[in-house]
């Protein structure tokens, strides 16, 4: 359990820490009470995760092969990683990889310039520590290898990404978008507005609807021919091009359908933590003559910023586990431009490559924990934990 | 301006001026359609015959085209009936369920790690996995799954008596609880397929029971994350002073905190039972025709013959319709709920 330990290592001093005890009025009875509360709720996640985490970190590393009566499991060690990394798989898993574009170029200078920025400010500052710094220093290393990946492959010449980047744009693009909206909404519910409860109500609904029946849902509005949109396609002269068959096109559907479907928890998440802000610093920066736009941006944001963290953690975790939009709208196309990686996994899965599968999820899961403690230890502690 | 006057504005700090409201209506309105133009295409495509879905887009009942309840009548009482009763019951057992033994077990451990203090030692964990990857490898290269079980139970509990007393380094309770809010990265498709071999070991694959105890562990790590800050803004005076009468933990949780955080268990049961109702992954894996789920009636009317969009609005609307009312009905206790696990989560 390497995340575990990380964080351990840079943030056992959390707040929660249970308090230095004042007086123990609690006593004698307390040892069988603690394991009672506990273990049930361990023993079911032991079970049912540890162990089959173990089985596929085992198939991972093995190929899986049905036989006579039954199946097979042989060791091979790395093969289905390195496949994935440098063999047949690359292309399909990371992409095809190209000179990068000027706008290639751009960004990515800008994201390393960015990320040395912050390194150096962090250094300058008082709360460096040598751990810290050396934790950072491989964060960013990583980061920019990753943007380098991106670049070379979504920003270049001839290029086209793999499924592990294509996940990346749906993570960072969606969250992005769903955010800003989000919060949009939230504010302006935050007004006194009659209907405001009625408006509240209407926007929690997407989230009630499973995935697959959205999935089916923007299946039937993008229908360039027999949707509802169809004749304003027409005649914006769209009539012969056709979303499904054009990579950006087919992500970006899908995009939006995954922002349709979970603006709705970012938005009430938001909402309940801009309604529960404290109200007399805003009427005292309103008395000091402040207009909205400093109030908003000096007073509210920094108040929000803990659950804004929160919330986008886990969107994040969540997001890179897409698979039913992509599956049902697309079916990974065209080619595997829109494929996330769980679909890639599933897909290895029902061709019966369960060694091939396991490594993609495996990867995935370690990309995803890498995603999550960046941010955690460098956002997180930055922000909530001062 | 009068002292008074300024009093009398700060009441009205979120009252906004005429444009602003035009600006906020506007923007309301067109969310408002945003959110509510899928649900009515899915509405009325469910009032379609076939052919009027296939002939191109048509809007308004009665001005477009004739409704009729054929597609209702198909999924609800005519061919499809039993294809969608069964699975229907089958959600709702399974959702309701799980969900409320996630809450139990998950409200308890969050308890206790608000109030509690553990310390399991880090030697003890890393050989618990050892002795598990053993028992792994073990049944993979072809050894019986008891006799496997029982070498890693033997090499587990003699190495703890040898090696337990050398480790002094011991984890604390936020170390428990990332480890499991960590098990909700795990992609479902990374462990589903061990899942599916330990029920079909256990004789339970395709059953209901199989579906809980899935969802119940996938969603335990949620309530207990939401929960343990929840329950860390509850006073510990209250529970002190109880204390202090004599009353036990049992009875300080039932009859203390649980009542005090009405708000934060509602909200937190409103979404894994959310979750639990609309799962799709896991229930294709693991039931076949007698514990399947709407979700997966869902995607089968995806026929051969093309998706049956008229069924499946019909499917979409019966499957949300009771989601929808339970959160209408819960809607205040939502806010307030997610507000204070995500402040501190």
């Amino acid at each position: 359990m390497e995340p575990t330990r990380q964080e351990t290592a840079t943030s056992t001093s959390a707040t929660n820490k249970p308090k230095p005890t004042r007086k123990r009025p609690f006593s004698g009875k307390e040892g069988m009470a603690s394991s009672v509360f506990i273990w049930p709720a361990l023993l079911v996640v032991l079970l049912l995760s540890i162990f089959p985490l173990l089985v596929s970190l085992y198939l991972s590393f093995s190929r899986f092969k049905f036989v006579k009566g039954g199946f097979e499991v042989k060791w091979i060690g790395l093969l289905n990683y390195k496949k994935l990394l440098f063999g047949s798989e690359k292309t399909h898993f990371l992409g095809k990889m190209e000179q990068p574009t000027t706008l290639g170029w751009i960004i990515f200078i800008g994201i390393t310039v960015l990320l040395i920025v912050t390194l150096i400010h962090y250094y300058r500052s008082d709360r460096r520590s040598t751990g810290g710094l050396i934790f950072r220093a491989i964060v960013y290393a990583i980061l920019i290898a990753f943007a380098w990946l991106l670049v070379i492959t979504t920003f270049s010449q001839g290029g086209r990404p793999g499924t592990m980047v294509v996940t990346w744009i749906y993570v960072f693009v969606g969250i992005v978008i769903q955010y800003a909206v989000a919060l949009l909404l939230a504010v302006i519910l935050t007004q006194q507005l009659p209907g405001r409860r009625f408006f509240r109500v209407i926007f929690l609904l997407p989230m009630m609807i499973t995935p697959v029946g959205v999935a089916y849902l923007f299946r039937m509005l993008t229908d360039t021919g027999k949707g509802p949109f169809a004749p304003l396609w027409q005649a914006a002269g769209l009539g012969m091009y056709s979303w499904v068959n054009d990579p950006w096109g087919a992500r970006i559907a899908i995009i939006i359908g995954d922002a349709w479907q979970w603006i709705p928890f970012m938005f009430i998440v938001l909402l309940a933590a801009l309604e529960g802000q404290s109200m007399e610093q805003r009427e005292a920066a309103l008395v000091d003559g402040a207009n909205r736009w400093q109030i908003f941006w000096n007073i509210t944001m920094p108040q929000i910023i803990p659950v804004t963290i929160t919330v986008v953690l886990i969107r994040m975790i969540e997001a890179f586990k897409i698979v039913d939009l992509p599956n049902v709208l697309t079916n990974g196309g065209p080619g595997t431009a829109t494929e996330s990686l769980t679909l890639h996994a599933y897909f290895s899965w029902r061709a019966l490559d369960l060694g091939g599968s396991a490594a993609i999820a495996y990867s995935l899961l370690i990309v995803v924990t890498f995603f999550g403690i960046a941010y955690i230890n460098i956002l997180r502690r930055r922000f909530v934990e001062e | 301006m009068s002292v008074k006057s300024k009093l009398f504005k700060r009441k009205n700090i979120n009252a906004p001026s005429p444009i602003a409201k035009i600006i906020s209506y506007t923007i309301l309105v067109i969310w408002t359609f945003v959110v509510l133009f899928p649900l009515y295409w899915l509405a009325i495509t469910s009032l379609k015959h076939p052919i009027d879905v296939n002939s191109g887009p048509y809007y308004i009942p009665f001005v477009d085209f004739q409704p009729s309840l054929y597609a209702w009548q198909y999924v609800l009482f005519g061919d499809l009936q039993n294809d969608t009763i069964r699975p229907y019951i089958n959600t709702v057992i399974v959702a309701l369920t799980s969900a409320t033994l996630a809450l139990i077990l998950g409200a308890s451990a969050a308890y206790a790690l608000t109030r509690f203090r553990y310390n399991p030692k880090l030697g003890t964990i890393l050989l618990f996995i050892g002795a598990l990857l053993l028992d792994v490898v073990l049944t993979m290269v072809g050894v019986n799954w008891a006799i496997a079980l029982a070498v890693a139970v033997a090499v587990f509990l003699i190495l703890m008596q040898v090696l337990a007393k050398r480790f002094h380094r011991s984890l604390g309770n936020n170390d428990i609880a990332f480890w499991l809010i960590s098990q909700r990265m795990l992609p479902p498709v990374a462990v589903v397929i061990p899942i599916y071999i330990l029920f079909q070991r256990l004789h339970l694959l395709d059953t209901r029971t199989a579906l809980i105890v899935t969802y119940l562990a996938v969603n335990l790590p949620i309530v207990v994350w939401l929960m343990r800050d929840y329950f860390q803004s509850i006073p510990i005076d209250l529970e002190e002073t109880a204390a202090i009468d004599g009353a036990s933990r049992y009875r300080i949780f039932l009859s203390i905190v649980l009542p005090l955080s009405v708000p934060g268990l509602v909200a937190t049961f409103l979404f894994v039972l959310v979750f639990a109702w609309n799962e799709y992954l896991l229930a294709l894996f693991l039931s076949g025709a007698n514990a399947q789920t709407l979700p997966l009636t869902i995607a089968a009317q995806n026929a051969t013959r093309g998706p049956q969009w008229w069924y499946m609005s019909v499917l979409i609307l019966i499957m949300i319709a009771p989601v929808i009312l339970i959160a209408i009905f819960l809607e205040r206790y939502i806010a307030k709920g997610l507000l204070v696990g995500a402040v501190k989560g």
